[in-house]
Protein backbone atom coordinates (compact mmCIF):
# COMPACT_ATOMS: atom_id res chain seq x y z
CA UNK A 1 0.00 0.00 0.00
CA UNK A 2 1.41 3.21 -0.75
CA UNK A 3 2.32 5.99 1.23
CA UNK A 4 0.61 9.73 0.78
CA UNK A 5 3.07 11.96 3.44
CA UNK A 6 1.92 9.20 6.03
CA UNK A 7 -1.18 8.22 5.70
CA UNK A 8 -2.61 4.99 3.86
CA UNK A 9 -5.95 5.45 1.28
CA UNK A 10 -8.17 2.31 1.60
CA UNK A 11 -9.75 3.25 -1.74
CA UNK A 12 -7.55 4.53 -4.85
CA UNK A 13 -9.85 6.89 -5.69
CA UNK A 14 -9.91 10.65 -4.73
CA UNK A 15 -12.94 13.01 -6.24
CA UNK A 16 -13.18 15.97 -6.81
CA UNK A 17 -16.24 18.41 -4.90
CA UNK A 18 -17.31 20.68 -7.68
CA UNK A 19 -20.01 20.39 -10.46
CA UNK A 20 -22.21 17.76 -8.80
CA UNK A 21 -26.20 18.46 -8.79
CA UNK A 22 -26.43 19.07 -5.29
CA UNK A 23 -24.34 18.74 -1.89
CA UNK A 24 -26.38 15.47 -1.09
CA UNK A 25 -25.73 13.89 -4.85
CA UNK A 26 -22.14 14.66 -4.10
CA UNK A 27 -22.32 12.82 -0.42
CA UNK A 28 -23.77 9.57 -2.49
CA UNK A 29 -21.40 9.94 -4.48
CA UNK A 30 -18.74 9.38 -1.79
CA UNK A 31 -20.87 6.65 -0.07
CA UNK A 32 -21.45 4.51 -2.97
CA UNK A 33 -17.97 4.68 -4.03
CA UNK A 34 -16.08 4.87 -0.71
CA UNK A 35 -13.68 7.53 -2.60
CA UNK A 36 -10.92 8.39 0.33
CA UNK A 37 -10.10 11.62 -0.20
CA UNK A 38 -11.95 14.53 -1.29
CA UNK A 39 -10.33 17.78 -3.14
CA UNK A 40 -11.74 20.60 -2.47
CA UNK A 41 -11.25 24.08 -4.18
CA UNK A 42 -10.77 27.33 -2.34
CA UNK A 43 -11.96 30.36 -4.10
CA UNK A 44 -10.21 33.28 -2.29
CA UNK A 45 -13.41 35.28 -2.63
CA UNK A 46 -14.80 32.64 -0.32
CA UNK A 47 -11.83 31.52 2.02
CA UNK A 48 -11.85 35.35 2.70
CA UNK A 49 -14.30 35.91 5.23
CA UNK A 50 -15.22 32.12 5.02
CA UNK A 51 -18.71 32.82 3.28
CA UNK A 52 -18.31 29.11 1.73
CA UNK A 53 -18.42 27.54 5.16
CA UNK A 54 -22.03 26.12 4.69
CA UNK A 55 -20.19 24.42 2.26
CA UNK A 56 -17.23 22.79 3.68
CA UNK A 57 -19.01 21.72 6.60
CA UNK A 58 -21.16 19.57 4.40
CA UNK A 59 -17.54 18.36 2.85
CA UNK A 60 -16.37 17.61 6.27
CA UNK A 61 -19.04 15.44 6.99
CA UNK A 62 -18.01 12.99 4.65
CA UNK A 63 -15.09 11.75 6.45
CA UNK A 64 -12.96 11.34 4.58
CA UNK A 65 -9.74 12.96 3.83
CA UNK A 66 -9.32 16.61 2.75
CA UNK A 67 -7.07 17.64 -0.25
CA UNK A 68 -7.37 21.11 -0.94
CA UNK A 69 -6.54 22.97 -4.09
CA UNK A 70 -5.61 25.61 -5.58
CA UNK A 71 -7.39 25.64 -9.00
CA UNK A 72 -7.55 28.45 -11.29
CA UNK A 73 -4.38 29.99 -9.84
CA UNK A 74 -1.88 31.45 -12.62
CA UNK A 75 0.82 32.55 -10.33
CA UNK A 76 3.17 31.59 -8.29
CA UNK A 77 1.66 34.04 -4.92
CA UNK A 78 -2.11 33.06 -6.17
CA UNK A 79 -1.14 29.66 -5.52
CA UNK A 80 0.81 30.24 -2.22
CA UNK A 81 -1.59 32.59 -0.90
CA UNK A 82 -4.16 30.46 -1.53
CA UNK A 83 -2.90 27.43 0.03
CA UNK A 84 -2.20 29.74 2.83
CA UNK A 85 -6.02 30.04 3.21
CA UNK A 86 -6.76 26.83 3.07
CA UNK A 87 -4.61 25.08 4.92
CA UNK A 88 -6.14 27.57 7.88
CA UNK A 89 -9.85 26.97 6.68
CA UNK A 90 -9.36 23.09 6.55
CA UNK A 91 -6.77 22.40 9.25
CA UNK A 92 -4.25 19.79 6.65
CA UNK A 93 -0.93 20.67 5.35
CA UNK A 94 -2.05 18.21 2.34
CA UNK A 95 -2.12 20.94 -0.59
CA UNK A 96 -3.00 20.05 -4.52
CA UNK A 97 -0.78 22.64 -6.18
CA UNK A 98 -2.03 23.50 -9.56
CA UNK A 99 -0.20 26.70 -11.16
CA UNK A 100 -2.51 26.86 -14.59
CA UNK A 101 0.48 28.04 -17.04
CA UNK A 102 -1.79 28.16 -20.43
CA UNK A 103 -5.72 29.43 -20.82
CA UNK A 104 -6.93 26.42 -23.22
CA UNK A 105 -5.09 23.43 -21.86
CA UNK A 106 -5.70 24.47 -18.64
CA UNK A 107 -1.77 22.47 -18.55
CA UNK A 108 0.75 23.44 -15.71
CA UNK A 109 3.17 26.28 -15.74
CA UNK A 110 5.50 23.65 -14.62
CA UNK A 111 8.53 26.54 -13.49
CA UNK A 112 6.00 28.64 -11.43
CA UNK A 113 4.41 24.95 -10.12
CA UNK A 114 8.40 23.98 -9.10
CA UNK A 115 9.10 27.21 -7.73
CA UNK A 116 5.57 27.47 -5.51
CA UNK A 117 6.15 23.65 -4.41
CA UNK A 118 9.38 24.25 -2.98
CA UNK A 119 8.39 27.56 -1.33
CA UNK A 120 5.02 25.52 0.33
CA UNK A 121 7.32 22.52 0.82
CA UNK A 122 9.91 24.54 2.70
CA UNK A 123 6.44 26.15 4.93
CA UNK A 124 5.53 22.74 6.39
CA UNK A 125 3.25 22.09 3.56
CA UNK A 126 2.87 18.59 1.95
CA UNK A 127 2.29 19.10 -1.23
CA UNK A 128 0.63 17.05 -4.56
CA UNK A 129 1.46 19.07 -7.55
CA UNK A 130 -0.61 18.23 -10.77
CA UNK A 131 2.28 18.27 -13.40
CA UNK A 132 2.61 16.53 -17.18
CA UNK A 133 4.65 13.60 -17.35
CA UNK A 134 7.88 15.29 -18.45
CA UNK A 135 10.48 13.08 -16.21
CA UNK A 136 12.76 16.75 -15.82
CA UNK A 137 10.09 18.64 -14.00
CA UNK A 138 8.93 15.20 -11.78
CA UNK A 139 12.59 15.03 -10.60
CA UNK A 140 12.52 18.89 -9.70
CA UNK A 141 9.37 18.43 -8.08
CA UNK A 142 10.52 15.77 -5.81
CA UNK A 143 13.92 17.86 -5.20
CA UNK A 144 11.66 20.83 -4.06
CA UNK A 145 10.12 18.58 -1.37
CA UNK A 146 7.30 17.02 -3.00
CA UNK A 147 7.10 12.94 -2.29
CA UNK A 148 3.94 12.90 -4.30
CA UNK A 149 3.41 13.52 -8.07
CA UNK A 150 0.21 13.84 -10.10
CA UNK A 151 0.63 13.59 -13.65
CA UNK A 152 -2.19 14.60 -15.54
CA UNK A 153 -4.10 12.12 -18.01
CA UNK A 154 -5.67 14.76 -20.03
CA UNK A 155 -6.51 18.24 -19.77
CA UNK A 156 -8.53 19.38 -16.76
CA UNK A 157 -12.51 17.94 -17.90
CA UNK A 158 -11.69 17.29 -21.30
CA UNK A 159 -12.48 13.69 -20.41
CA UNK A 160 -10.33 11.75 -23.05
CA UNK A 161 -8.23 9.70 -20.93
CA UNK A 162 -4.66 8.70 -20.68
CA UNK A 163 -3.22 10.99 -23.61
CA UNK A 164 0.35 9.80 -23.18
CA UNK A 165 0.84 6.39 -22.68
CA UNK A 166 4.62 6.29 -23.63
CA UNK A 167 5.13 9.03 -21.45
CA UNK A 168 3.17 8.24 -18.40
CA UNK A 169 4.84 4.37 -17.96
CA UNK A 170 8.29 5.74 -18.84
CA UNK A 171 7.16 7.99 -15.51
CA UNK A 172 6.00 5.47 -13.50
CA UNK A 173 9.36 3.01 -14.58
CA UNK A 174 11.81 6.17 -13.58
CA UNK A 175 10.31 6.35 -10.44
CA UNK A 176 9.02 2.96 -9.32
CA UNK A 177 9.24 4.26 -5.24
CA UNK A 178 7.30 7.15 -5.63
CA UNK A 179 3.90 7.63 -5.30
CA UNK A 180 1.77 8.63 -8.79
CA UNK A 181 -1.34 9.56 -8.84
CA UNK A 182 -3.40 10.35 -12.39
CA UNK A 183 -4.94 13.47 -11.89
CA UNK A 184 -7.27 15.28 -14.28
CA UNK A 185 -8.69 14.32 -18.10
CA UNK A 186 -10.21 11.35 -17.50
CA UNK A 187 -13.72 10.24 -19.04
CA UNK A 188 -14.35 6.76 -18.43
CA UNK A 189 -13.54 4.17 -15.44
CA UNK A 190 -11.67 2.45 -18.45
CA UNK A 191 -9.22 5.40 -18.58
CA UNK A 192 -8.98 4.96 -14.42
CA UNK A 193 -8.29 0.92 -14.24
CA UNK A 194 -5.95 1.66 -17.29
CA UNK A 195 -4.14 4.08 -15.18
CA UNK A 196 -4.09 1.74 -12.22
CA UNK A 197 -2.68 -1.56 -14.62
CA UNK A 198 0.42 0.78 -15.45
CA UNK A 199 1.08 0.39 -11.73
CA UNK A 200 -0.19 4.31 -10.78
CA UNK A 201 -0.98 4.49 -7.18
CA UNK A 202 -4.26 6.25 -7.20
CA UNK A 203 -6.54 8.10 -9.34
CA UNK A 204 -7.93 11.56 -8.70
CA UNK A 205 -11.19 13.15 -11.12
CA UNK A 206 -13.90 15.29 -10.42
CA UNK A 207 -15.79 15.93 -13.87
CA UNK A 208 -16.48 12.32 -15.45
CA UNK A 209 -18.54 11.52 -12.18
CA UNK A 210 -19.57 15.00 -11.09
CA UNK A 211 -21.93 15.21 -14.28
CA UNK A 212 -22.70 12.06 -14.64
CA UNK A 213 -26.48 11.49 -15.23
CA UNK A 214 -25.77 8.88 -11.85
CA UNK A 215 -23.07 10.59 -10.70
CA UNK A 216 -23.26 8.25 -7.22
CA UNK A 217 -23.61 4.75 -9.99
CA UNK A 218 -20.43 6.43 -11.90
CA UNK A 219 -18.47 7.10 -9.06
CA UNK A 220 -19.14 3.40 -8.04
CA UNK A 221 -18.34 2.33 -11.93
CA UNK A 222 -14.83 4.26 -11.28
CA UNK A 223 -14.18 2.71 -7.41
CA UNK A 224 -14.67 -0.74 -8.95
CA UNK A 225 -12.29 -0.27 -12.31
CA UNK A 226 -9.32 1.25 -10.18
CA UNK A 227 -9.81 -1.83 -7.82
CA UNK A 228 -10.12 -4.10 -11.00
CA UNK A 229 -6.68 -2.61 -12.20
CA UNK A 230 -4.78 -2.38 -9.08
CA UNK A 231 -5.57 -6.17 -8.92
CA UNK A 232 -4.49 -6.47 -12.27
CA UNK A 233 -0.91 -4.85 -11.76
CA UNK A 234 -0.34 -6.89 -8.65
CA UNK A 235 -1.12 -9.85 -10.44
CA UNK A 236 1.43 -9.68 -13.29
CA UNK A 237 -0.16 -9.27 -16.25
CA UNK A 238 0.93 -11.07 -19.44
CA UNK A 239 3.01 -9.40 -22.30
CA UNK A 240 1.45 -9.08 -26.01
CA UNK A 241 2.41 -10.66 -28.32
CA UNK A 242 2.39 -10.32 -32.33
CA UNK A 243 1.77 -14.30 -32.74
CA UNK A 244 -1.59 -16.42 -31.97
CA UNK A 245 -1.21 -18.97 -28.93
CA UNK A 246 -3.58 -21.17 -28.66
CA UNK A 247 -4.26 -21.66 -25.05
CA UNK A 248 -5.18 -25.58 -25.76
CA UNK A 249 -2.65 -27.50 -27.18
CA UNK A 250 -3.01 -29.14 -30.73
CA UNK A 251 -0.79 -31.73 -30.87
CA UNK A 252 -2.01 -34.95 -30.25
CA UNK A 253 -5.88 -33.99 -31.59
CA UNK A 254 -7.16 -36.19 -33.63
CA UNK A 255 -6.70 -34.55 -37.21
CA UNK A 256 -10.28 -34.06 -38.67
CA UNK A 257 -10.67 -33.25 -42.54
CA UNK B 1 -62.73 33.44 7.69
CA UNK B 2 -58.68 32.19 8.84
CA UNK B 3 -55.99 34.96 9.43
CA UNK B 4 -52.78 33.97 8.35
CA UNK B 5 -49.75 35.39 8.32
CA UNK B 6 -46.88 34.99 5.77
CA UNK B 7 -43.30 36.18 6.69
CA UNK B 8 -41.52 37.30 3.71
CA UNK B 9 -42.78 39.18 0.46
CA UNK B 10 -40.34 37.98 -1.66
CA UNK B 11 -41.39 35.25 -4.44
CA UNK B 12 -42.18 32.61 -1.94
CA UNK B 13 -44.40 34.90 -0.01
CA UNK B 14 -46.26 36.69 -2.49
CA UNK B 15 -47.27 33.14 -4.28
CA UNK B 16 -48.35 31.66 -1.06
CA UNK B 17 -50.00 35.16 -0.16
CA UNK B 18 -52.39 34.46 -3.06
CA UNK B 19 -52.77 31.06 -2.77
CA UNK B 20 -54.62 31.52 0.60
CA UNK B 21 -55.90 35.11 -0.78
CA UNK B 22 -57.50 32.67 -3.05
CA UNK B 23 -59.11 30.24 -0.58
CA UNK B 24 -60.78 33.00 1.11
CA UNK B 25 -57.92 33.29 3.69
CA UNK B 26 -57.11 36.81 5.44
CA UNK B 27 -53.72 37.20 4.95
CA UNK B 28 -51.22 39.61 6.05
CA UNK B 29 -47.83 39.90 4.72
CA UNK B 30 -44.67 40.59 6.95
CA UNK B 31 -41.61 41.88 5.66
CA UNK B 32 -38.43 43.61 6.45
CA UNK B 33 -38.80 46.10 4.08
CA UNK B 34 -41.68 47.92 2.61
CA UNK B 35 -41.11 47.40 -0.90
CA UNK B 36 -39.11 44.35 -3.07
CA UNK B 37 -35.64 45.63 -3.21
CA UNK B 38 -32.12 44.09 -3.53
CA UNK B 39 -31.85 42.98 -0.29
CA UNK B 40 -34.63 40.27 -1.95
CA UNK B 41 -33.22 37.22 -3.63
CA UNK B 42 -36.56 37.62 -6.17
CA UNK B 43 -35.39 41.46 -7.01
CA UNK B 44 -32.20 39.29 -8.93
CA UNK B 45 -33.95 36.71 -10.33
CA UNK B 46 -33.94 35.62 -14.27
CA UNK B 47 -37.59 34.73 -14.76
CA UNK B 48 -36.67 32.01 -16.52
CA UNK B 49 -39.68 29.31 -16.15
CA UNK B 50 -38.09 26.53 -18.40
CA UNK B 51 -38.74 23.50 -16.20
CA UNK B 52 -36.99 21.62 -19.11
CA UNK B 53 -33.64 22.96 -19.02
CA UNK B 54 -33.52 22.82 -15.16
CA UNK B 55 -33.76 19.21 -15.80
CA UNK B 56 -30.53 19.24 -17.09
CA UNK B 57 -29.17 18.95 -13.64
CA UNK B 58 -31.93 19.55 -11.85
CA UNK B 59 -33.69 16.37 -10.13
CA UNK B 60 -37.32 15.24 -11.89
CA UNK B 61 -39.20 16.82 -9.46
CA UNK B 62 -38.14 19.91 -10.30
CA UNK B 63 -38.35 19.53 -13.42
CA UNK B 64 -42.34 18.48 -12.91
CA UNK B 65 -43.47 21.05 -10.39
CA UNK B 66 -42.37 23.15 -12.41
CA UNK B 67 -44.01 22.38 -15.26
CA UNK B 68 -47.36 24.12 -13.09
CA UNK B 69 -45.20 27.85 -13.03
CA UNK B 70 -46.23 29.11 -16.63
CA UNK B 71 -49.69 28.79 -16.76
CA UNK B 72 -50.01 30.14 -12.58
CA UNK B 73 -48.10 33.21 -13.99
CA UNK B 74 -49.94 33.95 -16.91
CA UNK B 75 -53.44 33.51 -14.74
CA UNK B 76 -51.73 36.01 -12.00
CA UNK B 77 -49.67 38.23 -14.06
CA UNK B 78 -49.26 40.73 -16.89
CA UNK B 79 -45.81 39.58 -17.00
CA UNK B 80 -45.42 36.37 -18.62
CA UNK B 81 -44.06 35.69 -21.95
CA UNK B 82 -44.41 32.26 -23.56
CA UNK B 83 -42.15 32.28 -26.39
CA UNK B 84 -40.50 29.38 -25.76
CA UNK B 85 -36.48 29.46 -25.14
CA UNK B 86 -33.22 28.26 -27.25
CA UNK B 87 -29.89 26.56 -25.54
CA UNK B 88 -26.97 27.36 -27.98
CA UNK B 89 -23.27 26.39 -28.39
CA UNK B 90 -20.32 27.55 -30.13
CA UNK B 91 -19.82 24.95 -32.73
CA UNK B 92 -16.28 23.92 -30.63
CA UNK B 93 -18.56 22.94 -28.03
CA UNK B 94 -20.97 21.46 -29.26
CA UNK B 95 -20.45 18.14 -27.13
CA UNK B 96 -22.09 20.35 -24.71
CA UNK B 97 -25.17 20.54 -27.04
CA UNK B 98 -25.22 16.66 -27.57
CA UNK B 99 -25.10 16.30 -23.38
CA UNK B 100 -27.71 19.28 -22.94
CA UNK B 101 -29.85 17.33 -25.13
CA UNK B 102 -29.31 13.63 -23.36
CA UNK B 103 -30.19 15.07 -19.76
CA UNK B 104 -33.52 17.25 -21.09
CA UNK B 105 -36.72 16.47 -22.73
CA UNK B 106 -39.39 19.06 -24.85
CA UNK B 107 -37.14 20.48 -26.96
CA UNK B 108 -36.41 20.23 -31.19
CA UNK B 109 -33.54 20.19 -32.64
CA UNK B 110 -32.84 23.45 -34.80
CA UNK B 111 -30.27 24.12 -37.65
CA UNK B 112 -29.00 27.88 -38.50
CA UNK B 113 -31.31 28.29 -40.63
CA UNK B 114 -34.47 28.07 -37.69
CA UNK B 115 -32.35 30.19 -35.44
CA UNK B 116 -32.12 32.55 -37.96
CA UNK B 117 -36.24 32.42 -37.84
CA UNK B 118 -36.28 32.29 -34.38
CA UNK B 119 -33.66 34.80 -33.03
CA UNK B 120 -32.84 37.09 -36.37
CA UNK B 121 -30.12 38.65 -34.39
CA UNK B 122 -28.41 35.58 -34.23
CA UNK B 123 -28.62 34.54 -37.69
CA UNK B 124 -25.34 32.91 -39.06
CA UNK B 125 -23.75 33.20 -35.99
CA UNK B 126 -24.70 29.13 -34.73
CA UNK B 127 -24.84 25.77 -36.56
CA UNK B 128 -27.42 24.12 -34.15
CA UNK B 129 -29.14 24.49 -31.17
CA UNK B 130 -32.40 23.00 -29.70
CA UNK B 131 -35.59 24.90 -28.79
CA UNK B 132 -37.57 24.46 -26.08
CA UNK B 133 -41.27 25.70 -27.34
CA UNK B 134 -43.29 25.09 -24.06
CA UNK B 135 -40.98 27.32 -21.73
CA UNK B 136 -41.96 30.60 -21.01
CA UNK B 137 -39.97 33.88 -19.31
CA UNK B 138 -41.22 36.57 -16.82
CA UNK B 139 -40.34 40.17 -15.89
CA UNK B 140 -39.70 39.21 -12.03
CA UNK B 141 -40.10 42.48 -10.65
CA UNK B 142 -42.92 44.16 -12.19
CA UNK B 143 -44.26 40.08 -11.73
CA UNK B 144 -44.09 40.64 -8.21
CA UNK B 145 -45.63 44.10 -8.00
CA UNK B 146 -48.63 42.86 -10.12
CA UNK B 147 -49.23 40.26 -7.74
CA UNK B 148 -48.66 42.59 -4.66
CA UNK B 149 -50.99 45.33 -6.41
CA UNK B 150 -53.35 42.04 -6.71
CA UNK B 151 -53.71 41.15 -3.16
CA UNK B 152 -53.72 44.54 -1.78
CA UNK B 153 -57.03 44.92 -4.11
CA UNK B 154 -57.93 41.80 -2.62
CA UNK B 155 -57.66 42.61 1.33
CA UNK B 156 -53.92 41.79 1.97
CA UNK B 157 -52.28 43.56 4.65
CA UNK B 158 -48.89 44.48 4.02
CA UNK B 159 -46.51 45.15 7.45
CA UNK B 160 -43.06 46.23 7.65
CA UNK B 161 -40.89 44.39 10.36
CA UNK B 162 -38.03 42.48 10.58
CA UNK B 163 -40.68 39.71 12.11
CA UNK B 164 -39.75 36.45 14.09
CA UNK B 165 -42.08 33.98 12.33
CA UNK B 166 -42.48 32.34 16.32
CA UNK B 167 -43.80 35.41 17.69
CA UNK B 168 -46.42 35.13 14.93
CA UNK B 169 -47.30 31.64 15.30
CA UNK B 170 -48.29 32.10 18.74
CA UNK B 171 -51.47 34.08 17.56
CA UNK B 172 -52.19 32.07 14.39
CA UNK B 173 -51.02 30.08 11.64
CA UNK B 174 -47.72 31.51 9.98
CA UNK B 175 -46.04 30.59 7.43
CA UNK B 176 -42.10 31.31 7.24
CA UNK B 177 -41.41 32.10 3.22
CA UNK B 178 -38.25 34.36 4.45
CA UNK B 179 -35.54 32.18 2.36
CA UNK B 180 -32.05 32.85 3.58
CA UNK B 181 -32.84 34.62 6.51
CA UNK B 182 -34.59 31.46 7.96
CA UNK B 183 -30.91 30.12 8.85
CA UNK B 184 -31.87 31.05 12.31
CA UNK B 185 -34.42 28.05 12.74
CA UNK B 186 -33.41 25.80 9.59
CA UNK B 187 -29.59 25.31 10.00
CA UNK B 188 -29.03 23.21 7.46
CA UNK B 189 -30.23 25.69 4.89
CA UNK B 190 -26.95 26.97 3.20
CA UNK B 191 -26.28 30.70 0.70
CA UNK B 192 -25.41 29.91 -2.74
CA UNK B 193 -23.81 32.70 -4.45
CA UNK B 194 -25.24 33.80 -8.00
CA UNK B 195 -24.10 37.21 -9.58
CA UNK B 196 -26.03 38.93 -12.95
CA UNK B 197 -25.83 41.71 -14.90
CA UNK B 198 -28.16 44.21 -16.43
CA UNK B 199 -27.70 45.56 -19.30
CA UNK B 200 -28.62 47.65 -21.65
CA UNK B 201 -28.16 47.09 -25.61
CA UNK B 202 -30.89 48.69 -27.93
CA UNK B 203 -29.20 47.12 -31.14
CA UNK B 204 -30.04 43.65 -30.49
CA UNK B 205 -33.10 42.28 -30.28
CA UNK B 206 -34.03 38.58 -28.67
CA UNK B 207 -37.53 37.55 -28.44
CA UNK B 208 -36.46 35.16 -25.76
CA UNK B 209 -34.18 33.17 -22.99
CA UNK B 210 -30.99 32.51 -24.95
CA UNK B 211 -28.91 30.02 -23.39
CA UNK B 212 -25.19 29.63 -24.16
CA UNK B 213 -23.76 26.39 -23.25
CA UNK B 214 -19.81 26.42 -22.57
CA UNK B 215 -17.57 23.98 -20.91
CA UNK B 216 -16.64 26.76 -18.57
CA UNK B 217 -18.89 29.81 -18.64
CA UNK B 218 -22.27 28.59 -19.07
CA UNK B 219 -24.34 32.13 -19.46
CA UNK B 220 -28.36 32.58 -20.21
CA UNK B 221 -29.53 36.35 -21.03
CA UNK B 222 -32.93 36.76 -20.68
CA UNK B 223 -34.46 39.72 -22.54
CA UNK B 224 -36.67 42.31 -20.39
CA UNK B 225 -37.81 44.57 -23.80
CA UNK B 226 -37.24 47.97 -24.81
CA UNK B 227 -33.26 46.86 -25.13
CA UNK B 228 -32.65 45.51 -21.68
CA UNK B 229 -31.46 42.12 -20.94
CA UNK B 230 -30.15 40.18 -18.14
CA UNK B 231 -27.40 38.67 -17.64
CA UNK B 232 -26.89 35.47 -15.70
CA UNK B 233 -25.95 33.62 -13.61
CA UNK B 234 -23.13 32.55 -11.44
CA UNK B 235 -23.37 29.63 -9.17
CA UNK B 236 -20.91 29.86 -5.98
CA UNK B 237 -20.88 27.74 -3.08
CA UNK B 238 -20.73 31.42 -1.14
CA UNK B 239 -23.26 33.05 1.52
CA UNK B 240 -21.92 36.17 1.15
CA UNK B 241 -23.53 38.57 -1.29
CA UNK B 242 -21.31 41.46 -0.74
CA UNK B 243 -19.76 41.77 -4.00
CA UNK B 244 -19.64 40.70 -7.47
CA UNK B 245 -15.85 39.27 -8.66
CA UNK B 246 -14.01 40.65 -11.52
CA UNK B 247 -13.89 37.39 -12.63
CA UNK B 248 -17.55 36.79 -12.77
CA UNK B 249 -18.01 40.21 -14.82
CA UNK B 250 -15.34 39.13 -16.78
CA UNK B 251 -16.91 35.93 -17.81
CA UNK B 252 -20.41 37.13 -17.88
CA UNK B 253 -19.70 39.91 -20.23
CA UNK B 254 -17.47 37.43 -22.65
CA UNK B 255 -19.54 35.05 -23.16
CA UNK B 256 -22.40 37.67 -24.34
CA UNK B 257 -20.00 39.33 -26.18
CA UNK B 258 -20.07 35.55 -28.04
CA UNK B 259 -23.01 35.49 -28.35
CA UNK B 260 -23.50 38.85 -29.95
CA UNK B 261 -20.56 40.80 -30.32
CA UNK B 262 -23.07 43.80 -30.31
CA UNK B 263 -23.11 43.69 -26.53
CA UNK B 264 -19.66 45.16 -26.84
CA UNK B 265 -21.35 48.37 -26.96
CA UNK B 266 -24.01 47.59 -24.46
CA UNK B 267 -24.55 49.89 -21.20
CA UNK B 268 -24.03 48.01 -17.92
CA UNK B 269 -27.21 48.82 -15.65
CA UNK B 270 -27.22 46.86 -12.74
CA UNK B 271 -24.50 44.12 -11.40
CA UNK B 272 -26.17 42.25 -8.94
CA UNK B 273 -25.47 39.47 -6.31
CA UNK B 274 -27.52 37.87 -3.78
CA UNK B 275 -27.54 34.33 -2.37
CA UNK B 276 -30.00 31.63 -3.29
CA UNK B 277 -31.40 29.50 -0.09
CA UNK B 278 -30.84 26.24 -0.34
CA UNK B 279 -30.91 22.61 1.40
CA UNK B 280 -28.25 20.04 0.63
CA UNK B 281 -30.40 18.07 -1.97
CA UNK B 282 -31.00 21.57 -3.52
CA UNK B 283 -34.67 21.01 -3.48
CA UNK B 284 -37.77 22.85 -1.56
CA UNK B 285 -38.99 21.39 1.95
CA UNK B 286 -42.03 22.50 3.31
CA UNK B 287 -42.03 22.12 7.43
CA UNK B 288 -44.49 22.18 10.17
CA UNK B 289 -44.11 22.68 13.70
CA UNK B 290 -47.85 23.69 15.36
CA UNK B 291 -49.02 26.83 13.69
CA UNK B 292 -45.20 27.61 11.84
CA UNK B 293 -45.32 25.93 8.25
CA UNK B 294 -42.14 26.94 6.53
CA UNK B 295 -41.49 26.95 2.44
CA UNK B 296 -37.98 27.04 1.68
CA UNK B 297 -34.98 26.46 -0.55
CA UNK B 298 -36.11 27.19 -3.85
CA UNK B 299 -32.73 27.43 -4.54
CA UNK B 300 -32.46 28.69 -8.13
CA UNK B 301 -35.78 28.32 -9.36
CA UNK B 302 -37.99 30.59 -7.00
CA UNK B 303 -40.62 31.92 -9.76
CA UNK B 304 -40.14 28.04 -11.41
CA UNK B 305 -41.32 26.58 -8.09
CA UNK B 306 -42.69 29.38 -6.01
CA UNK B 307 -46.35 28.38 -7.52
CA UNK B 308 -46.32 24.31 -6.67
CA UNK B 309 -45.41 25.27 -3.42
CA UNK B 310 -47.75 27.85 -3.12
CA UNK B 311 -50.59 25.36 -3.98
CA UNK B 312 -49.46 22.80 -1.24
CA UNK B 313 -48.84 25.19 1.16
CA UNK B 314 -52.18 26.43 0.79
CA UNK B 315 -53.49 22.58 0.20
CA UNK B 316 -52.15 21.56 4.12
CA UNK B 317 -53.51 24.82 5.83
CA UNK B 318 -57.12 24.45 3.79
CA UNK B 319 -57.20 20.10 2.93
CA UNK B 320 -55.13 18.51 5.48
CA UNK B 321 -53.29 17.22 2.59
CA UNK B 322 -49.74 16.76 3.55
CA UNK B 323 -47.01 18.10 0.68
CA UNK B 324 -44.81 15.75 -0.97
CA UNK B 325 -42.55 17.94 -0.58
CA UNK B 326 -43.02 18.03 3.60
CA UNK B 327 -40.16 17.13 5.46
CA UNK B 328 -41.25 15.13 8.44
CA UNK B 329 -37.46 15.05 10.18
CA UNK B 330 -35.88 18.53 9.67
CA UNK B 331 -32.21 18.05 10.36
Amino acid sequence: MRDFYGTTLDCMLMLGTAQYPSPHVLADAFKRSAASVATVSLRRESGRDRAGQDFWHLIRDLGVHLLPNTAGCHTVKEAVTTAHMAREVFNTKWIKLEVIGEEDTLQPDVFGLVEAARILSEDGFQVFPYTTEDLVVADKLLHAGCEVLMPWGAPIGSGLGLNNLFGLRTMRAHFPDITLVIDAGLGLPSHAAQAMELGFDAVLLNTAVAKAGDPAAMALAFATAIQAGHLAAAAGPMCPRDMATPSTPVIGKAFLK
Amino acid sequence: MTEITIIGAGVSGLCVARGLTDRGASVTVVDRDAELGPRSCSWWAGGMLAPFCEGTNADPLVVRLGLEAADWWAANTQATCRCGSLVLSPTRDRAELAHFAGRTQGYVKVNGTQIATLEPDLADRFESGLYFEAEAHLAPRAALAQLRAGLMRDGAQFLQEDADPNDYAQRGITVDCRGLQARDTHKDLRGVKGEMLVLSCPEVTLNRPVRMLHPRVPLYIVPRGNGIFMLGATMIESSSAAHISVRSVLELLSAAYALNPAFGEAQVLEIGVDCRPAFPDNLPRIRRDGNLISSNGLFRHGFLLAPAMARMVTSLIYDGITPEVMDETPA
